[in-house]
């Protein structure tokens, strides 16, 4: 197999045993839903409905501001008995809207689908826009801003993001294997609003089965499949653009800078529903897993759902968890409880146990092995940005590139020094930008 | 519960490579060159060892408690440097040499700096150029080796590298020992410094660190590479004069800086680049000292003249960043 | 030895020539009061005047474009000489000084969670708001004290930044660094301080902090003039902290505290440990 990757990056053990066999499981109706109004890049959306309201699945409870921002929609049908401020997976409260549900699960009937042929691009976009839809790898970008590119930016190649390269993570591998058909006409309606016909789709080898399937299933489709190493970061954007087109995307620019647009497999089938079936996005697949879960599952769940009842539906928690993680191990956010409600960026689940997390270390002085150096995908000195950001010296972190950090982890996990380079790197970027808004 | 949940920055998960592990490693490595020099030497070698090796703890914990910093002698780089240092002295130091070499190296090679990770030279190659330089007489007194058992008394003898020089100089001409007797240097049967004298159990150690991924292939391979070629076109262009590559690689104490003191993390450049020019620069600088330099060994030297040079080689190779290449190439 | 005496006197003559010549003619003019005044200054360029260090501020104050007093950290002794050789008018204001409005530390206040990671306070605040529960809490990771130009800021044993009020020149950058504002400004002469931050109910700071304010309103009752309750929160009307300092035996959680001097009682610190900055890579 002629595999595809880029410069840099690391190998850590992908540990996706957990939960990798396992078949996409239809997670049951909580009682509550806990629905954030920002679960997405840019402006958070605004609560529509009042307490009282009978809600049914699929109706609109909140509105978009602003172009970068979307709708958001009830994930099943109730009574709203709160509007107010809840814990969100930020760590703060923010203004959410709760569901009591019905039990009914009944959809708005007022749902209309409609066939993408008889379909103009705009009106494709307006109700890919109308859906909610989301890049369902976890950024959480508003799909209909990435399939809106300025006029004199000419796109030639779809690229479809089946990497999953986050350890632990099997949730888009099991979509791949089990709703292939979605995420195919998903992939046709995008290629349909940006007009082009190229589209390929980039995997990890190490999921040999979905490369087989979709390989096969997408030659009849002009559709190519990408077999591509299996190192970490390859699913983030720009990596996955050099690796599948040899293409690098300019530093500051968005992947269009270079004709490409990249979409989720989640994001593609989402699409599809948003079109043919008329639904909102108000469902996704997460990965509920970790040495931390009895059993760990691939669960279909409510936007909303409680983090406790996702572990209910996993056999319950397999010892005292110590992290609490949304997202994988490499990128995800550490919770403060499960009461948080999963959202639509969350793709995953982690729990550990005291005894899986790094033997808590002193971070001792960089000894200048180079190790990160040679890990960082954007061939950054991390350890030099990290030592300007521990001292406030924000112009150097600068001049040595901080901003373009897209702190994907690999120069904190390599570290023999243990140090939080990342998070140091990271604690730069704020003051650069703060610095930058305020001149 | 809520009170013993862990919250923190992305990543959750460590590669588990931690400092005193990597430098664990490294002794490791180093362990088989201190049996062969311990088998040919005896217990002065041994001695040397363990007094570099405890002078260097004792020298880094005095630092710690005087500067009232935390302890750092768990993290292995002070026995390494007390290794290291051992293995540069000849087996016939006195203790007192060995303990001052010691010191030398953790208070003047590293503490003054800041410690580890922060001083710019190695500090055994600091603490061995100081006693070469202050202790000439007792840095050069070699023996012979007396292997175990084999009941040979010291004698004094004189490195390979030192009567080469002393002959080329005396009568311009290459002694015999430098065509012959290379299966002895292989193994470490000749005169000089506890870690010069065996290239086969250094060749193992460093290959053992880049199998490990301790140390990368780049130093050692412009390093070598750099006296294998230069050293031959010497000895292609006069025999007589020059001695051949294979000497070159195989006496002195060209393999231990090589795979051991030139590939030390902390003074040497970080991308492999900077590296490829560092490992040139050791193996010019080295050869240059061996053939015209008043030195018979010039290693040491040229460790510690690329160290000081790294800042600048780091400065020149920085890494072309990602998405940049385009853009500067669009303007 | 004659013409060696000679040729290396005139050399010396023309070196010399040469310097005297340059000396006149690329001199630089410096108002002589400028090097007085930089002469007076702290020295530690701190910033707080808002000029780039305390030559910046000479300079400017030479130009007549700002006024003696902007120099916090040096007090009124360095304004008066400032204005002595500027033959100004001295205007100085009351001299104030840093606290840190919070008493509780890892013993008296809870946590959320426990954190790993960078020894930040600003860092620490991105996660989930920082570890404490209280709102306004010191997070106690010693930004300030980092930052502190003159060295009038620790770190206690149990992790709550205490300011020496003889240290502290009153230069703000502490204030200007803290994620949680928990640092205020106060009179100098003032000793007496409700020492808590957080604008929560009562009931909810009992639950996190064994030493907040719970707004009982006891003080105000018994010192109407040298308190308010705003949000939940005492807190001093400096114009009248010496009523304030007899009530201090009224407060239930003992948030309210006198000291005039040092740090506020009972602080212990740990043994002093310089930090190990990170090593460079170019």
């Amino acid at each position: 197999m002629n595999l595809k990757t880029f410069p840099g990056g690391l190998h850590p053990p992908d540990s996706k045993h957990y939960s990798a066999t396992s078949p996409i499981a239809v997670c049951p109706l909580p009682e509550q839903l806990v629905i954030p109004m920002g679960q997405h890049i840019g402006a958070p959306a605004e609560a529509c409905v009042a307490v009282g309201d009978l809600v049914k699945k699929g109706q609109l409870i909140a509105t978009a501001k602003g172009f970068v921002s979307v709708p958001i929609h009830a994930s099943s049908s109730g009574e709203v008995v709160a509007v107010e401020p809840r814990l969100h997976p930020m760590g703060k409260l923010l203004p959410a809207v709760v569901i009591k549900t019905d039990g009914e699960d009944c959809w708005d009937d007022t749902l209309q689908g409609a066939d993408p042929a008889e379909l103009s691009g705009d009106e494709l976009k307006n109700r890919i826009r109308a859906a909610g839809i989301v890049g369902m790898g976890g950024a959480t970008f508003p799909t209909h801003v990435k399939l809106s590119p300025p006029e004199d930016k000419k796109i030639d190649t779809l690229i479809i993001n089946g990497v999953e390269c986050e350890p632990f993570l099997t949730a888009d591998h099991r979509l791949m294997l089990e709703e292939s058909e979605r995420i195919f006409d998903g992939i046709d309606i995008l290629r349909k609003i940006l007009g082009i016909e190229r589209a390929v789709i980039g995997i990890e080898a190490n999921k040999p089965d979905a490369i087989e399937k979709l390989s096969r299933e997408g030659a009849a489709r002009n559709v190519a499949v990408q077999a591509l190493q299996v190192k970490y970061p390859q699913g983030a954007e720009k990596q996955l653009i050099d690796a599948i087109t040899g293409r690098q995307v300019p530093s500051g620019t968005l992947p269009m800078e270079v004709g490409v647009v990249v979409q989720n497999v989640g994001t593609a089938a989402a699409v599809s529903d948003a079109i043919r079936l008329g639904r909102p996005l108000v469902e996704r697949v997460a990965t509920v897993t970790g040495p931390g879960i009895k059993q760990p599952k691939n669960l279909l769940i409510r936007i909303g759902t409680p983090l406790s009842f996702l572990v209910e539906q996993c056999g319950g928690l397999h010892g005292e968890p110590a992290k609490i993680i949304m997202g994988g191990p490499m990128m995800g956010q550490t919770q403060l409880s499960l009461d948080i409600p999963a959202i639509r960026g969350t793709s995953g689940l982690l729990i550990f146990r005291q005894e899986d997390l790094p033997k808590k270390l002193e971070a001792g002085p960089c000894i200048r092995c180079g190790r990160c150096v040679t890990a960082c995908p954007i061939h950054l000195a991390p350890t030099t940005i990290a030592a300007y950001g521990r001292l406030d010296m924000l112009d150097e972190a600068n001049a040595y590139n901080a901003l373009d950090c897209i702190e994907c982890g690999c120069c904190t996990y390599i570290c023999p020094a243990t140090l939080p380079l990342v998070q140091t790197i990271r604690y730069a970027k704020g003051g650069i930008m703060a610095k930058k808004r305020t001149i | 519960m809520e009170n013993q949940l862990y919250l923190s920055s992305s990543p959750h998960i460590h590669g588990g490579e931690t400092t005193d592990k990597v430098m664990r490693t490294v002794i490791y490595a180093l362990l088989p060159a201190c049996a062969v020099s311990i088998y040919f030497f005896g217990l002065p070698a041994l001695s040397v060892l363990l007094i570099c090796t405890i002078g260097c703890l004792a020298a880094e914990a005095l630092c710690c408690r005087l500067m009232k910093r935390a302890l750092t002698l768990s993290d292995g780089s002070a026995a390494l440097t007390g290794i290291l240092l051992g293995l540069n002295l000849p087996p016939s130091a006195p203790w007192w040499l060995s303990l001052f070499g010691a010191a030398v190296a953790i208070l003047i090679g590293k503490q003054v700096y800041g410690g580890l990770g922060s001083n710019p030279f190695n500090p055994a190659l600091v603490a061995r150029v100081v006693l070469l330089i202050s202790f000439p007489v007792q840095m050069t007194s070699w023996t012979a080796p007396a292997p175990l058992g084999s009941g040979l008394d010291a004698v004094t003898a004189a490195t390979p590298l030192g009567e080469m020089k002393t002959a080329v100089m005396l009568t311009g001409t290459l002694p015999e020992l430098a065509t012959s007797g290379f299966g002895n240097y292989l193994t470490g049967n000749m005169a000089g410094s506890l870690g010069e004298v065996s290239a086969l159990a250094l060749l193992l150690g460093g290959l053992y660190l880049m199998l490990r991924k301790i140390i990368s292939w780049h130093i050692p391979v412009s390093f070598l590479g750099t006296v294998i070629i230069l050293g031959g076109v010497f000895w292609l262009v006069d025999p007589g004069t020059y001695p051949s590559p294979l000497f070159h690689l195989l006496t002195g104490g060209l393999m231990l800086g090589v795979f051991f003191m030139a590939t030390d993390m902390v003074t040497s450049p970080v991308t492999g680049k900077g590296m490829l020019i560092f490992g040139f620069g050791c193996g010019l600088v080295t050869v240059l000292i061996r053939l015209f330099g008043g030195y018979p060994e010039g290693v040491s030297f040229a460790i510690l003249l690329m160290n000081a040079a790294t800042p600048l080689i780091d400065r020149f190779t920085k890494p072309k960043i990602y998405g940049y290449v385009e853009q500067e190439a669009a303007q | 030895m004659l013409a060696a005496v000679l040729s290396l006197g005139g050399i010396g003559l023309v070196a010399a020539a040469a310097l005297g010549v340059a000396a006149k003619k690329f001199a630089v003019e410096i108002d002589p009061r400028e090097a007085a005044i930089l002469e007076v200054l702290p020295g530690a360029n701190c910033g707080a005047c808002g000029f780039p260090g305390c030559s910046g501020f000479a300079k400017a104050l030479v130009n007549g474009s700002t006024a003696p007093s902007l120099c916090t950290p040096g007090g009124s002794d360095t304004v008066h000489k400032i204005a002595q050789i500027l033959g100004v008018e001295a205007v100085t204001a009351d001299p104030k000084v840093a606290v840190v409005l919070c008493q509780g530390d890892n013993r008296k206040a809870t946590e959320k969670y426990r954190y790993l990671g960078l020894e930040d306070c600003n860092a620490a605040q991105k996660i989930a708001d920082g570890p404490k529960t209280c709102p306004g809490g010191c997070l106690g990771l010693g930004t300030c004290a980092r930052i502190c130009p003159f060295g009038a800021i620790e770190i206690t044993v149990d992790g709550l930044a205490v300011i020496s009020r003889e240290k502290c020149t009153g230069c703000e950058k502490c204030i200007a660094v803290c994620p949680r504002r928990v640092i205020r400004m106060t009179p100098l002469d003032a000793s007496t301080h409700v020492l808590c931050n957080s604008h929560d109910k009562g009931a909810a700071v009992r639950k996190y902090c064994q030493v907040g304010c719970i707004a009982c309103t006891l003080c105000k009752k018994n010192a109407p003039e040298a308190y308010k309750i705003e949000a939940f929160l005492a807190e001093v009307i400096y114009e009248h902290h010496r009523e304030a300092a007899q009530v201090l035996e009224k407060c239930p959680t003992r948030c309210i505290r006198d000291f005039s001097t040092g740090y506020p009682e009972g602080s212990s610190f740990p043994p002093p440990t310089v930090p190990v900055k990170p090593a460079q890579v170019d």
